[in-house]
C-alpha cells in the first residue's frame, strides 16, 4: 500500500478527479493549501501597497492505493494535472503501514477498496 | 421649474446610478471566486467610461434634435444644457441628462453578464464604451428624442426596449463573437457568493424604484402609478418562479428567487406608467415562465451567456414590451389602449420597436465587436483564464490572507532605494 500526496493547481482539479473516477479511484481527500513550486511570482497592487505574492494557491490530494493501483493513479494525475507550465505540482509517493476503515474496523487492501468490491477478485497483488 | 419634482429626480437619479454597483454585486455573486472583482469591474467601469461619453456625445445623439433617426450634436460636452426647464418639462435639463446619463451606464453594464470570466478588460471597455454612443443612444433617440418609434406610437415607458432589448441583444453577439470560457459544459461552474447575489437583487429593486418611478419625470400620479407597479410585478414574478422551481425541482431556490426579481423588474419597465395595478401583477406573473425556460434550455445549449442576460433581459424585456401593448390603459394614463381595452394595433407596433430594435442591435454590435478584434484579442488566454480574470487582469485577488506577500518598494518613491519591484519588471 501507498499513500499518494499530489499538489495541484486548483483549476485542473476536476480534470484529476475524472481521470481518478474513470481508474474507480474513489476515496480521497482534498485540501485547499499554499505552497510554492519555483513559479514565477505575481506582483499585485491594493492602493499604494504593492506585493510579491510568495505562494500560490493549490490542492492537496491523499489517496491511500493498493500496490497495484499506484502506477495507474499517478499517471491519471499527470495526465490531468499537466499544462507544461512552471506550478503544475508534485505526486510524492509514501509508504503506507497501516489502514484502517472506520465503519467496519476493514484494515489495509480491504480497507483502501470501496465499499461493495470484492478486494481479492483482481489480480494477485505483486509483493 | 417645480420643486417637488425637481426633488424627486434628483433622488431617482442616485437611484438609478445605485443600481450599477447593485449590478456588480449581483453578477459578482455569480461567478467563480477568481472572476470576482474582474465581474464586478465590468459593471463599476461603466459609471466612468459610459459616464463620460454620455456627457460627451450620447446625451447630445440620444436627446439632440436632428432627424427621426438621430439626434444632433448640438449639446455635445453638455454645452448649453443648464438649469432652466427643457420644454414640455419641470425640471432643469441638466437634470434630465444625469438621469438619463444614469440609463445609459447601467445598459451597457448589464452586457457585461455574457462576457465574464474570459473577455480581456481593455477591450471590453473600448466595446461598451462604443456600444452606448453607436446602439444605445441611437434607440434611446427613436423611442425618447422624438425618433421614428416615438413617431408611430411605440410605447417604452422606462426602457424595456431601449434599455433591455437592446443589453441582451448586444449580450448574445458578444458570447458569439467572444467565444465560450475554456471551462463552459466541461466544469461545474458554480457562484462563489449568492448572498452577493441577493444584496445585488436587492438593491436593484430599490434602486428600480427610481428607474421605472423617475420615467415619469415628475412627483406625479404617473411616478405614483410606476412606483406601485414597480412593487407588484417582480413581487409577482417571484410568486410564478417559485411555484416554478418548486414544480421543477422540489425545491425553491435562492438563485431562483434572486432571478425572478429581476426578470420580474425587466418586464414591467416599459408598462409601469401605463398599466393597471392589477394588469402589473399579470405582467409580472406571465413573465416568469419565458424566461424560466429560456434559462434551462440556454444551459443545454454551446451559447455561454454566463449570467443570463439574454433570458432574463432578453426574454423579460421582450415580453413586457409585447404585453404593453396589451395592458396599456389611456384611463391609467398611457397615450393609448392596448390589445386589450380596444386597441390591436398597438400590439403591432410593440412588435415593430422590439423588432427593430434587436436586428439593429444584431448589426451593429456585431459590427463593433469584430472591429473591436481587429484591434486586439478579445478574449483572455487560456492559462489567464485558468488562473482566474482577478489576477490576470486587474493584479489584485478578492478573498486573499496576504499570506506570503512580500511587501515591494515603490520604485519611485524619491530618496529610496529602488525597490524589489525594478526586478521584478515583466512579472504578471
Amino acid at each position: 500500500m501507498k499513500l499518494i500526496v499530489a499538489v495541484i493547481r486548483p483549476e485542473k482539479l476536476t480534470e484529476v478527479l475524472e481521470a481518478l473516477y474513470r481508474l474507480d479511484v474513489q476515496g480521497l481527500t482534498v485540501s485547499r493549501v499554499h505552497g510554492h513550486g519555483g513559479e514565477r511570482d505575481r506582483v499585485e497592487t491594493y492602493r499604494g501597497t504593492t506585493v510579491k505574492m510568495e505562494l500560490a494557491e493549490k490542492i492537496r490530494l491523499e489517496i491511500g492505493v493498493s500496490n497495484v493501483f499506484v502506477e495507474p493513479t499517478v499517471e491519471a494525475i499527470v495526465q490531468g494535472a499537466r499544462t507544461g507550465e512552471v506550478g503544475d505540482g508534485k505526486i510524492f509517493v509514501l509508504p503506507l503501514d497501516q489502514v484502517v476503515r472506520i465503519r467496519t474496523g476493514e484494515r489495509d487492501r480491504a480497507a483502501v477498496t470501496p465499499a461493495g468490491v470484492n478486494p481479492h477478485l483482481d489480480l494477485v497483488e505483486p509483493s | 421649474m417645480n420643486a417637488a419634482d425637481t426633488t424627486w429626480m434628483l433622488l431617482a437619479t442616485a437611484m438609478v446610478l445605485l443600481m450599477t454597483p447593485a449590478l456588480a454585486f449581483f453578477y459578482g455573486g455569480l461567478v467563480r471566486s477568481k472572476n470576482a472583482l474582474n465581474t464586478m469591474m465590468m459593471s463599476l467601469i461603466s459609471l466612468g467610461f459610459v459616464g463620460m461619453a454620455w456627457a460627451m456625445l450620447g446625451y447630445t445623439l440620444a436627446f439632440g434634435h436632428g432627424s427621426h433617426l438621430l439626434g444632433d450634436l448640438s449639446a455635445f460636452g453638455l454645452r448649453g444644457i443648464g438649469l432652466d426647464p427643457a420644454p414640455g418639462s419641470t425640471i432643469p435639463s441638466l437634470l434630465f441628462a444625469a438621469y438619463q446619463g444614469a440609463f445609459a451606464i447601467i445598459t451597457a453594464a448589464l452586457i457585461s453578464g455574457a462576457v465574464v470570466g474570459r473577455m480581456r478588460f481593455l477591450p471590453y471597455i473600448t466595446f461598451i464604451t462604443l456600444w452606448s454612443l453607436v446602439v444605445y443612444s441611437p434607440v434611446a433617440h427613436w423611442v425618447w428624442g422624438g425618433g421614428w418609434l416615438a413617431r408611430i406610437g411605440a410605447m417604452d415607458f422606462a426602457g424595456g426596449t431601449v434599455v433591455h432589448i437592446t443589453a441582451a441583444t448586444a449580450a448574445l453577439v458578444a458570447a458569439l463573437v467572444v467565444g465560450p470560457r475554456k471551462d463552459f459544459a466541461r466544469h461545474a461552474v458554480l457562484p462563489h457568493n449568492i448572498p452577493f447575489t441577493i444584496l445585488g437583487a436587492g438593491l436593484l429593486w430599490f434602486g428600480w424604484f427610481g428607474f421605472n418611478g423617475g420615467s415619469a419625470l415628475a412627483a406625479n400620479g404617473q411616478a405614483v402609478l410606476a412606483f406601485v407597479n414597480t412593487l407588484l410585478a417582480p413581487s409577482a414574478t417571484l410568486v410564478a418562479w417559485t411555484i416554478l422551481d418548486q414544480v421543477r425541482t422540489g425545491k425553491v431556490t435562492a438563485v431562483g428567487a434572486a432571478t425572478g426579481i429581476v426578470v420580474g423588474l425587466v418586464a414591467i419597465t416599459p408598462a409601469a406608467g401605463f398599466v393597471s395595478p392589477f394588469s402589473a401583477m399579470t405582467i409580472g406573473a406571465l413573465a416568469a415562465f419565458p424566461s424560466y425556460f429560456a434559462i434551462l434550455y440556454r444551459s443545454r445549449t454551446r451559447l455561454d451567456d454566463s449570467l443570463d442576460v439574454v433570458a432574463a433581459h432578453g426574454f423579460g424585456g421582450t415580453t413586457g414590451a409585447l404585453l404593453t401593448g396589451v395592458f396599456a390603459q389611456k384611463a391609467w394614463g398611457a397615450p393609448a389602449d392596448g390589445l386589450l381595452f380596444g386597441n390591436p394595433r398597438q400590439l403591432l407596433v410593440q412588435a415593430i420597436a422590439v423588432g427593430s430594435t434587436i436586428l439593429f442591435t444584431l448589426a451593429l454590435t456585431a459590427a463593433l465587436l469584430k472591429l473591436a478584434a481587429l484591434l486586439a484579442a478579445l478574449k483572455a488566454a487560456p492559462q489567464e483564464e485558468g488562473q482566474g480574470m482577478d489576477v490576470s487582469q486587474h493584479g489584485e485577488e478578492a478573498y486573499t490572507s496576504g499570506d506570503g506577500a512580500l511587501l515591494l518598494l515603490s520604485e519611485t518613491l524619491p530618496g529610496q532605494e529602488p525597490g524589489l519591484a525594478a526586478s521584478q519588471g515583466g512579472a504578471q
